[in-house]
């Protein structure tokens, strides 16, 4: 009988990672390199308040790209001689290669531009500032789309959070009563959201998409009904004051990323941290996993399915309300309509780009905030890529990873599926 | 005996099928409306002061604050004493976008497809649609024909790009579309402020005016343009398309099951990209109805939230034709109406929003509005409806 | 630990799913569930493993009654299931899983596989399991996922094992080496509870094999029983249907088969390199156990699944790569064996079901636009036709019985010329009544002239209605037989015996000069042949 033990196929690594590395040392060769304009490109590395100056970096514009051409080149040369051995490119020869594409692209458009010198510590600092509610948000996602339910509510929840801050600071008086009444509103969305979709069993993308509106449409009826009648009394938010600690924040490009930030920044890493370790450290993130996957798994072992999923719903509500109240309690003197303006979306986005997992998530939400932050300041210093390209990078990237042409996104088995017991 | 049981199928059908639940979510949605614009307004604020001294005071206060929106509302959807019935036309103004786009989404929520990209498949549409519209100078007919044609097909590609990778790639259709969106906003956005599409002499984003040949012409003295009847024939086309056609065949049955499906012959990849195509040829349509017939001009807002509320009409309309249609008729009376409503009462429209979200999130929870009613007739139907669900496991 | 149960009965509606059923598992005894699929031996199990509420009855352990409300109780009683489909989480790795709702952890729920690890080692050690505490569930073979499963109930301290149809999924090695390890456990004092339908397995490792039919406990007789006694258990005599049924006619072989394989997406040869032919006007039954690759021949033909390698050839047209609709349209009729997966989209109305692969040629569709009026007549015709039992033909095809279900597959099917036929499981989990009129046009078709290819794991279905039987195990035909062989030789076939060994076999037992349902046939040499 040796009819069903046949070896395996094996099967070649796809050529997706080669092809892709080559078409990435193309362009930057030709386009960037050859084609490309030979000013020098000047970063700026520190900034104001920095304890000591750093010198200020320069590239040649086309000498530059040439020579990161060639490197690229042979990283992509390298991976498909290991594909035809059958082994695959390691993950952080694929890291330094996207970083280099991006400092060539920086250097690329910086060169060409009208005004060739940017401040590589603001860019940084502000990609941050950026990505604080997305980084909440994608928290959200991951949250409640690992134990199974999809979230598409993000945007509704960062309104909801940022609004209710808003009103809650401007009548309080107290930043840090906002902050908590914008956990409350984020936890508010997520109760509908777990109510419907869990126990009236109604589809989560539908009840997710219909609770934006919904949300929407609230605030927007609050805003004008309240805030607006009395600005004074509903939509003046006492701010979060940004906390720099002595010594640490003056370093220069990390000080003010990592210590110059608003409670609610230094709340994130911690966020980021946590969700990260109680996901897979610890017995409560194996649970919730295991529903997210394969619930009727985990109900055999006498996990708790449906009730597992609600709180861990209600949980990313709060941790997405307090995303928003970034917006009101932070970024922006007051509330205004929509003032989330899609960026649960993009934070949707980075849940799948950095495949479900928080430290991923937070990676990708920080490259939306820097290509949203890019986006800025290339307007600035006027270069030829017109602002919109770079607005739509997140959903194209986003695009690409659903489409498994960049890596493959697979997210938990089982959701969307609601579990109804026999 | 056979007619006895229909009849009491029938009263079960009234009492608890979707008609009732439709009609009492919308009830129990505007009731939630209503106390929300109570709670806002400050008369009612003012007696709320005094409400233990004299509760009455405050009551009539709540209830004219709900009424007298809901009145002028009416007033500016349906009827009013001085312009008559001419609210109604404008309300089917309105509805025409969110009839087209919403038979779009509800054409591929029956295919099994969540179709979220309604606003980038209008956009695009719109983008197609008025380029020609402005840009080119036909005799009238062909003109709007082919502006008409252009949106569509913009919309079909829009739509049928989402299809292709979801049928080649397995990537899923909701991640896709709201992505395609966005990408479609920047889109327009980039266009907007380039020489082909910016207003001569103009820094703000707005095209030059379409040419009078390549818009649809309207009623005298209304806004009501020929744009509504595209919308019928549109409901009339994809009745046929669902009821009476091959490929909505194809459709029904990939949307129920696509193991059978695939096992009776259909082509489940191709028919998944010929419906996104299909659903984004209609957004397209809500597009063109937009640039060629409410607006005249393309700008950068020029599919506003129609793409989000075609999600809620393809949803109350249950995904058929002529659901979506009545469900787009009132949507489009909301929304006419609630223009007449913030100036008359200073009610904001965002009201309108809260009220269309709830509609569709009660009528897609029957349960739960039978449990508001106390219509759930738990014991009777624990006994006859658990069993067939057991055995058939 | 002793187990008892008492007087079961479970009911879905008014059908018993089991019907007072007792049954006693001794202290390490091997106990088999032995019986057909759908005869009640998981729901049996799923109501001891607290999965299922019974209806009526009791269970004992150690002679004290218990009640489980759910798996939790169940588990904490000391009684450990593995599924037929593995409650595993591919993404985790080995010892996730098995800590997963009775984690150890340390201070602030920390998770401490450390002490997971540990305990998988010492149980993987004793019963030379080989099983790495860290690998991947998904990267693991399935045998190696069995005994993950078997550690999941070892290391929860469970003292009777539910085993349930744990070698379907399995290689010949590794259902050998599983037997071993059942037998290992035994003597390390658990009790295990074996379903099976698989007679030497089950003869090979059971101390007690019960039969249950129908819900039902037939018998309960000892392993020393022959294989055609068991099989007989397990059947039953079948009522006679006398089906009358003309001699076959056989004309030319139109349908060629030749070395068809299929390889899964995991890598398995499920379908080998089988070849055969089927002659018009005659009936060709697959025979064999479930999983043995039927689904997969099927499949193959009809184009839904990929073929590795071979050909079909139906009146010389080479079938292989046309797409599904290609082979439908070139004369192939097909009946799915899972009719409310593949065969009907119930939600749609039966007349739409009654043209569901016909709807694009006339006279149902024209370009694309559809005939309705056409529709409707047909399905009218089809409903007198097959007596399909509806009042009104607009009804949702969820609304029909499953013998009606059958039937407006089978209609659909045979309501235009073929050039072949094929069924599986044509009549399962439909009524005697109609599994009779069934059969009856399944043979009108044969005398049409048609080439008929029946899959099914009924024997009495096969014997019935084929010409010639061919047998698949385990993705190869092992031999083609004619229809009139007798039930021990296909019964020796479909547990791996070759034609030639079947028969042989079963001469000798007749030899003897006994009737066969009573003496126990000798099956010292089959067992060999099936390795």
């Amino acid at each position: 009988m040796t009819t069903t033990l046949q070896p395996a196929i094996t099967i070649l690594p796809s050529k997706k990672t080669p092809i892709i590395l080559s078409v990435i040392a193309v362009i930057v060769f030709l386009f960037f390199g050859i084609m490309g304009n030979s000013d020098v490109a000047h970063f700026k590395l520190d900034s104001a308040g920095d304890a000591f100056a750093l010198p200020e970096l320069a590239f040649p514009g086309k000498v530059s790209n040439i020579i990161i051409g060639v490197i690229l080149l042979a990283v992509a040369a390298y991976s498909w001689m290991l594909r035809s051995k059958a082994q695959q490119l390691a993950t952080w020869i694929i890291g330094v290669a996207s970083g280099l594409f991006v400092l060539s692209f920086l250097i690329w458009v910086v060169s060409g531009a009208n005004i060739t010198t940017i401040s590589l510590s603001s860019l940084l600092a502000g990609a941050v500032v950026l990505a604080v509610p997305l980084v909440f948000g994608s928290l959200s996602g991951v949250l409640c789309e690992r134990s199974g339910v999809v979230n598409i509510a993000i945007e509704g929840q960062l309104l909801g959070g940022a609004f209710t801050a808003a009103l809650v600071s401007s009548m309080t008086k107290n930043a840090f009563f906002g902050l908590i009444a914008a956990g409350i509103a984020g936890a508010l969305v997520s109760l509908v959201l777990a109510l419907f979709s869990i126990k009236y069993v109604v589809n989560q993308i539908i009840v997710g998409v219909v609770l934006n509106v919904l949300v929407s449409g609230i605030t927007g009826f609050l805003f004008t009904t309240v805030m607006q009648e009395d600005p004074e009394l509903y939509n003046s938010p006492v701010h979060l004051p940004v906390i720099a600690i002595p010594g640490l924040s003056a370093i220069p490009v990390i000080g003010p990323i990592l210590f110059r930030q608003s409670v609610i920044g230094y709340l994130m890493y911690i966020a980021v941290f946590v969700v990260w370790f109680g996901l897979f450290k610890t017995k409560w993130g194996l649970r919730v996993r295991a529903v997210g996957e394969h619930p009727k798994a985990a109900d055999t072992l006498g996990i708790k399915v449906n009730r597992t999923r609600f709180w861990n719903v209600t949980l990313g509500g709060i941790v997405a309300g307090i995303g928003g109240s970034f917006f009101t309690l932070v970024a922006i003197d007051s509330f205004t309509k929509e003032i989330s303006g899609g960026r649960g979306f993009i934070a949707l986005a980075a849940v799948i780009f950095g495949r479900w997992n928080p430290i991923g998530a937070f990676l990708a939400a920080l490259l939306f905030g820097f290509a949203d932050n890019l986006q800025v300041i290339l307007t600035i210093i006027g270069t030829p890529v017109p602002s919109q390209f770079m607005a739509m990078m997140p959903y194209l990237v986003t695009i690409f990873a659903v489409a498994g042409l960049v890596g493959r996104s697979r997210g938990p088995a089982s959701v969307g599926e609601p579990y109804v017991k026999e | 005996m056979t007619k006895q049981k229909s009849e009491s199928d029938l009263f079960r059908q009234i009492t608890q099928g979707p008609g009732l639940v439709s009609v009492l979510g919308v009830f129990v949605a505007l009731l939630i409306g209503g106390l929300l614009i109570a709670a806002t307004d400050s008369k009612v604020a003012e007696t709320a002061g005094y409400l233990f001294a004299r509760p009455s005071d405050f009551f009539s206060a709540v209830w004219a604050a709900g009424t007298d929106s809901y009145i002028a509302l009416f007033n500016g959807a349906i009827y009013n004493s001085s312009q008559g019935f001419k609210p109604f036309l404008e309300t089917l103004t309105v509805a025409t976008p969110l009839i087209c786009a919403g038979l779009g989404v509800a054409l591929s929520f029956r295919a099994g497809l969540f179709n979220i990209g309604a606003q980038g498949q209008i956009i695009i549409g719109a983008v197609m649609a008025g380029y020609v519209g402005f840009a080119w100078h036909l005799p009238v007919g062909l003109h709007l024909l082919l502006v008409v044609i252009f949106g569509l097909i913009g919309g079909a590609l829009w739509g049928g790009l989402v299809g292709l990778l979801k049928a080649k790639t397995g990537a899923h259709e909701v991640i896709l579309t709201i992505m395609f969106n966005y990408v479609a906003l920047y889109l327009i956005d980039y266009l907007m402020n380039t020489e082909a599409f910016r207003r001569p002499g103009e820094t703000n984003p707005i095209s030059p005016i379409l040419d009078a040949s390549a818009v649809f012409p309207s009623l005298p003295g209304s806004n009501l343009h020929l744009g509504f009847v595209m919308a019928i024939l549109l409901t009339l086309a994809v009745a046929w398309i669902l009821k009476r056609s091959t490929i909505g065949f194809e459709f029904r049955a990939v949307g129920h099951n696509p193991e059978a499906a695939k096992t009776a012959g259909v082509n489940v990849a191709r028919t998944t990209i010929l419906v996104m195509a299909l659903a984004g040829a209609l957004a397209g349509a809500a597009g063109v109805a937009q640039v060629a017939g409410t607006e005249k001009v393309l700008t950068n807002g020029i599919a506003g939230s129609l793409g989000f509320d075609a999600i809620t009409v393809a949803l109350l309309g249950r995904s058929t034709p002529w659901g979506t249609f009545f469900a787009g008729l009132l949507f489009g009376a909301f929304q006419a109406g609630a223009v007449n409503m913030q100036i008359a009462t200073g009610t904001p429209i965002d009201i309108v929003l809260v009220v269309q979200s709830l509609i569709v999130l009660f009528i897609a929870a029957p349960p739960l509005v039978k449990t508001i009613f106390g219509l759930n007739p738990k014991k009777k139907r624990a006994a006859t409806s658990e069993p067939v669900k057991a055995g058939a496991k | 630990m002793k187990l008892e149960l008492r007087g079961i009965s479970k009911a879905f509606g008014s059908f018993y799913a089991n019907k007072n059923i007792d049954l006693t598992v001794d202290d390490a005894q091997i106990h088999c569930l032995l019986g057909e699929n759908g005869a009640g031996k998981s729901t049996l199990m799923n109501v001891l493993y607290g999965l299922y509420q019974p209806t009526e009855g009791q269970i004992l352990l150690d002679g004290k009654p218990v009640e489980f409300s759910g798996p939790g109780d169940a588990m904490a009683a000391g009684i450990g299931m593995v599924h037929q489909h593995f409650m595993l989480i591919p993404v985790f790795t080995v010892a996730e899983n098995i800590a997963l709702g009775a984690e150890a952890t340390k201070a602030g729920g920390v998770l401490d596989l450390a002490v997971t690890r540990k305990k998988i080692r010492e149980i993987s050690d004793r019963y030379n399991f080989d099983v790495d505490p860290d690998a991947l569930v998904e990267d693991l073979p399935v045998g190696v996922q069995q005994r993950v499963e078997i550690i999941k109930a070892l290391v929860r301290d469970a003292r009777v094992l539910i085993l349930d149809e744990p070698t379907a999924v399995l290689t010949p090695q590794e259902t050998d080496e599983l037997l071993e390890i059942m037998r290992q456990l035994k003597a390390n004092g658990t009790s295990i509870v074996f379903i099976s339908h698989k007679l030497r397995e089950v003869r090979a490792v059971s101390d007690v094999i019960t039969v249950i039919r129908r819900g039902q406990v037939i018998d309960s007789v000892s392993p020393e029983s022959s294989t055609t006694e068991l099989a007989n258990l397990m059947v039953g005599r079948a009522v006679e249907l006398n089906l009358y049924k003309e001699a076959a006619a056989p004309g030319q072989a139109t349908l060629q088969v030749r070395d068809l394989s299929v390889v899964n997406a995991a890598g398995t040869t499920t379908l080998d390199a089988v070849s055969f032919d089927i002659h018009q006007g005659e009936i060709l039954a697959v025979a064999g156990v479930q999983g043995n690759g039927q689904t997969e021949l099927t499949e193959a033909i009809l184009g839904t699944q990929p073929v590795t390698a071979g050909s079909v050839k139906l009146e010389g047209t080479e079938l292989v790569g046309k797409s599904v609709k290609q082979v439908l349209r070139s004369g192939v009729g097909f009946v799915p064996e899972d009719r409310s997966v593949h065969g009907l989209v119930t939600q749609f109305t039966i007349e739409e079901n009654l043209v569901l692969d016909l709807y694009d040629r006339a006279p149902f569709g024209k370009g694309i636009s559809m005939n309705l009026g056409a529709v409707k007549k047909n399905a009218t015709q089809q409903i007198a036709d097959f007596d399909i039992r509806t009042d009104n033909q607009l009804n949702p095809a969820s609304s029909l019985s499953g013998g009606n279900q059958q039937k407006v597959v089978m209609a659909r099917e045979l309501s235009r010329d073929l050039k072949l036929f094929i069924a599986s499981q044509p009549t399962r989990g439909v009524d005697v009544g109609s599994i009779e009129f069934l059969h009856r046009r399944i043979v009108a078709e044969r005398d049409k002239g048609t080439p008929v290819m029946i899959v099914s794991t009924e024997l009495d279905e096969v014997m019935e209605l084929a010409d010639r039987i061919a047998v698949l195990y385990k993705g190869r035909i092992n031999g083609i037989v004619p229809g009139d062989t007798s039930r021990e030789v296909l019964g020796l076939m479909m547990a791996g015996a070759s034609a030639e060994e079947a028969f042989a076999q079963a001469e000798y037992a007749k030899s003897d000069n006994e009737p066969v349902e009573a003496k126990p046939v000798p099956v010292e040499h089959q067992e060999g042949e099936a390795q």
